[in-house]
């Protein structure tokens, strides 16, 4: 808990930065919107529409969307930019919403007394309209802040560091004390706001000047915090950019991540930063576009993914092909091969595994049919799935998509009883699950590799120099024991990383 | 003070008000009487420009209004509403100052301006930290006539103030807002569907039938000389309610 408690302060902020930035422009859009509404009653419909279309997109769908629409547009694609888009987008309609049936139901009797004493449109609508409308808007706006810094949660996946880091990266890890400070402060940051936005609107209706002024006060400071730590990161980027490291949604990603910023930072001094728990293919694109420096891919994903290969070949030739396609299609240097293998397995619980006595694929395809398979949110639609079950004739009698971080767990319970696991991962043994041999070779190989961006080779040699130096050093077994050593140790991925660039440089 | 000149109001293809003429001179209180649907309040908000004419032309102190702009003439036109309309989020005292902290009057102007008019209505000066919601029925609209003459205007339009209110506390505010115009020397209209209120508030009354102004003239003309049934039907009403009353009152049966 306390090294977790360290992190605070960080994910806090930068949880505030998202969730304070994109109210405010959420807010300053949706008001003078729904007031020009008002006032052309013709675009009231099509444009509640559009925010409502916008709302039942699910909330990290609308997240994800941001990085290739950005990317497309040339725009910073992962992180900052891409969460208050999408944030923003979703607090229009509630406030927009509000503001519109606020200002409607003003009295007209209110609104002809307004004309009848003299006042132009604008006097009209602040001293009469904007006031009276005020309780329902407001009522807009304190759904839009709970929803908003709810939501923030969801921007770890896109790039942006957020409360959600310690959730997501908890329920890979399963460190639950993690997702629980994840909740509990995102959750605290939510009755936060919303009760200052409330005090702010009792104070002013109530016209209890005190009241307000905290409010404001309160407001002004958490916008002054956010401003000031802010600033730095925009102006001051470009003379001091670390290196920065990615690091996709599990615990392998994350110690690996933390070796290659210790690795470089051993080796050359530089500044280096992570950015984890991004979502696949966000990890590839943002490579690509030099928005991360480095990270680690598996052959076979960009084998059967980007490249659309469906022939399996041995592991050398699979690298070498890899490599040159990276670096032909993309400029992406493949730095290193780390030495061992994550590749798609299907996993099973031991002791049903001897019972039936299967120990490859080509066994388990006759009782196939009476077994439920569960898979990872991306398995059932990957091209290693239709390899399998083309060349073993596999047909079960279900199958369920899990989340990775449950997926082992369900496996050993016997809630499914086969699993799409990832063959270093440090659960298999923890669970006593067994991994099913691919006799057929319908997978191709999974080798780690360390990729590295154009700007990394052009501005930093020595780290491109530092990285190439870990090929090689890392076996499967090493590996597994490593994720183990998170997973079901709790100890935190840095620390393990520490230890093996501790080991490995004496 | 106050012309009217051949004023129509259409709405969808239908006369609401047709070839309506009539002038207000200064320091007299026109009554414009009639039914629901008759076209005096549409007539009454054509006025300040609350509803813009279809066609004639309306001026204020000899100035068409048509080339005033709205706001500028609402500010000289005290306006009270039948329904009072007071802002609710404001003190009795800003509902009463909003047309002078409109036209920019400074804080004290506004301030001796409110405890003057809290005063002339006969309210306690202390209601005016209080919020409308607070107060009566009554209480209410002697605040709407104040706000209306906040800001010292000449003209005062009125419509149906007192409609809403019970027997005894409408008798109040008639001879109050008597005494006042008497004071002021307001030149004013004042609309009601009320024939005994018209006849002891309106130095002439216009009796308004289906948008046509069907008679314009003294009480006493109206009750002399009717220009038509629907006219004698109003007065012979009132006149026969007049006559219940005493005959009750001297114990003679109905």
């Amino acid at each position: 808990m306390i090294p977790q408690l360290a992190l605070l302060p960080g994910y806090l902020t930068a949880h505030l930065q998202l969730s304070l930035i994109a109210l405010a422009l959420g807010i300053g859009f949706s008001v003078p919107l729904g007031v020009a509404l008002t006032r052309l009653p013709r675009f009231e419909r099509p444009a509640l529409a559009v925010a409502s279309v916008i709302q039942t997109i699910p909330s990290l769908a609308l997240l994800a969307i941001m990085v290739p629409a950005l990317a497309a547009l040339g725009l910073r694609s992962i992180g900052f930019l891409p969460a208050i888009i999408g944030l923003t987008l979703y607090s229009i309609l509630p406030v927009l919403r509000n503001t519109v049936i606020g200002l409607q139901g003003v009295d007209r009797t209110l609104i002809e007394a307004a004309d009848g004493v003299g006042m132009t449109g604008a006097q009209r609508l602040w001293r009469v309209e904007l006031p009276l409308a005020l309780p329902v808007i407001v009522a807009g706006i304190r759904t839009a802040t709970v929803w908003t810094v709810g939501m923030a949660t969801l921007a770890t996946p896109i790039g942006a560091t957020s409360l959600g880091n310690y959730i997501f990266s908890g329920l890979q890890t399963r460190n639950y004390d993690a997702v629980l400070l994840g909740c509990v402060a995102s959750a605290g940051l939510a009755l936060l706001l919303d009760g200052l936005v409330r005090l702010l609107e009792t104070g002013l209706r109530e016209r209890r000047r005190a009241r307000s002024w905290l409010a404001l006060g309160i407001f002004a400071l958490l916008y002054l915090y956010t401003g000031a730590t802010l600033l730095p990161g925009l102006t001051g980027a470009r003379a001091e950019r670390p290196i920065v490291i990615g690091a996709k949604t599990f615990t392998e990603q994350y110690i690996l991540a933390d070796i290659l910023a210790g690795q470089i930072s051993r080796a050359t001094g530089a500044p280096t930063r992570i950015v984890s728990s991004l979502g696949s293919t966000v990890a590839f694109d943002a490579l690509g576009s030099g928005q991360i420096d480095a990270y680690v891919e598996y052959s076979g994903t960009i084998w059967a993914t980007l490249m659309k290969r469906d022939d399996v070949l041995d592991r050398d030739t699979v690298l070498r092909e890899v490599g040159d396609w990276l670096q032909t299609q993309h400029g992406i240097a493949l730095v290193a091969a780390l030495g061992f293998e994550n590749s798609y397995a299907l996993a099973m619980r031991g002791s049903e595994a001897r019972r039936l006595d299967i120990s490859d694929l080509s066994q388990l395809a006759p009782t196939a049919p009476r077994l439920t398979i569960g898979g990872d949110y991306e398995f059932f639609a990957r091209p290693e799935w239709r390899a399998i079950q083309s060349a073993y004739g596999l047909a079960f009698k279900d199958q369920r998509i899990l989340d990775t971080s449950l997926m082992y767990q369900a496996a050993a319970q016997g809630e499914v009883d086969v699993i799409s696991a990832f063959s270093t991962d440090g659960r298999i043994a923890g669970f006593d699950l067994t991994v099913l041999a691919d006799d057929r070779h319908a997978i191709p190989p999974y080798d780690a590799i360390i990729l590295a961006g154009p700007a990394l080779a052009r501005d930093h040699p020595a780290a491109l120099a530092a990285l190439r130096n870990l090929a090689g050093s890392i076996d499967a077994p090493r590996m597994r024991a490593m994720n183990a050593e998170v997973d079901h140790d709790h100890v935190t991925p840095e620390a393990v990383a520490a230890q093996f660039l501790g080991a490995a440089g004496k | 003070m106050i012309e009217l000149q051949s004023i129509t109001k259409r709405y969808d293809g239908a006369n609401v008000v047709a070839d309506l003429s009539l002038s207000v001179a200064e320091g007299e209180l026109l009554v414009l009487l009639g039914g629901s649907g008759s076209g005096k309040t549409t007539t009454l908000k054509m006025i300040n420009r609350l509803i813009e004419p279809s066609s004639g032309i309306i001026r204020v102190d000899g100035e068409d209004v048509a080339g005033i702009a709205r706001p500028k003439l609402r500010r000289r036109i005290g306006y009270v509403f039948q329904k009072v309309g007071l802002f609710p989020h404001l003190t009795i005292a800003e509902n009463i100052a909003v047309t002078p902290s409109l036209l920019g009057w400074d804080k004290a102007r506004i301030r001796r301006r409110v405890e003057e008019l809290l005063n002339l209505v006969e309210l306690d000066p202390t209601s005016g930290a209080r919020f409308p919601g607070q107060l009566s029925g009554g209480q209410e609209q002697r605040v709407g006539v104040a706000r209306a003459l906040a800001a010292e205007p000449k003209v005062m339009l009125l419509d149906e103030p007192f409609g809403a209110l019970d027997p005894l506390t409408r008798d109040r505010l008639q001879q109050s807002f008597l005494a006042i115009r008497k004071r002021l020397g307001l030149t004013a209209i004042f609309v009601t569907h009320d024939m005994v209120e018209a006849l002891l508030l309106g130095d002439r009354i216009g009796v308004m039938h289906q948008g046509r102004l069907a008679q314009l003239g003294s009480p006493r003309d109206l009750l002399q000389r009717p220009a038509d049934d629907y006219v004698r039907r109003l007065t012979e009403t009132a006149s026969r309610q007049a006559d219940l009353v005493e005959k009750l009152k001297h114990g003679g049966g109905a």
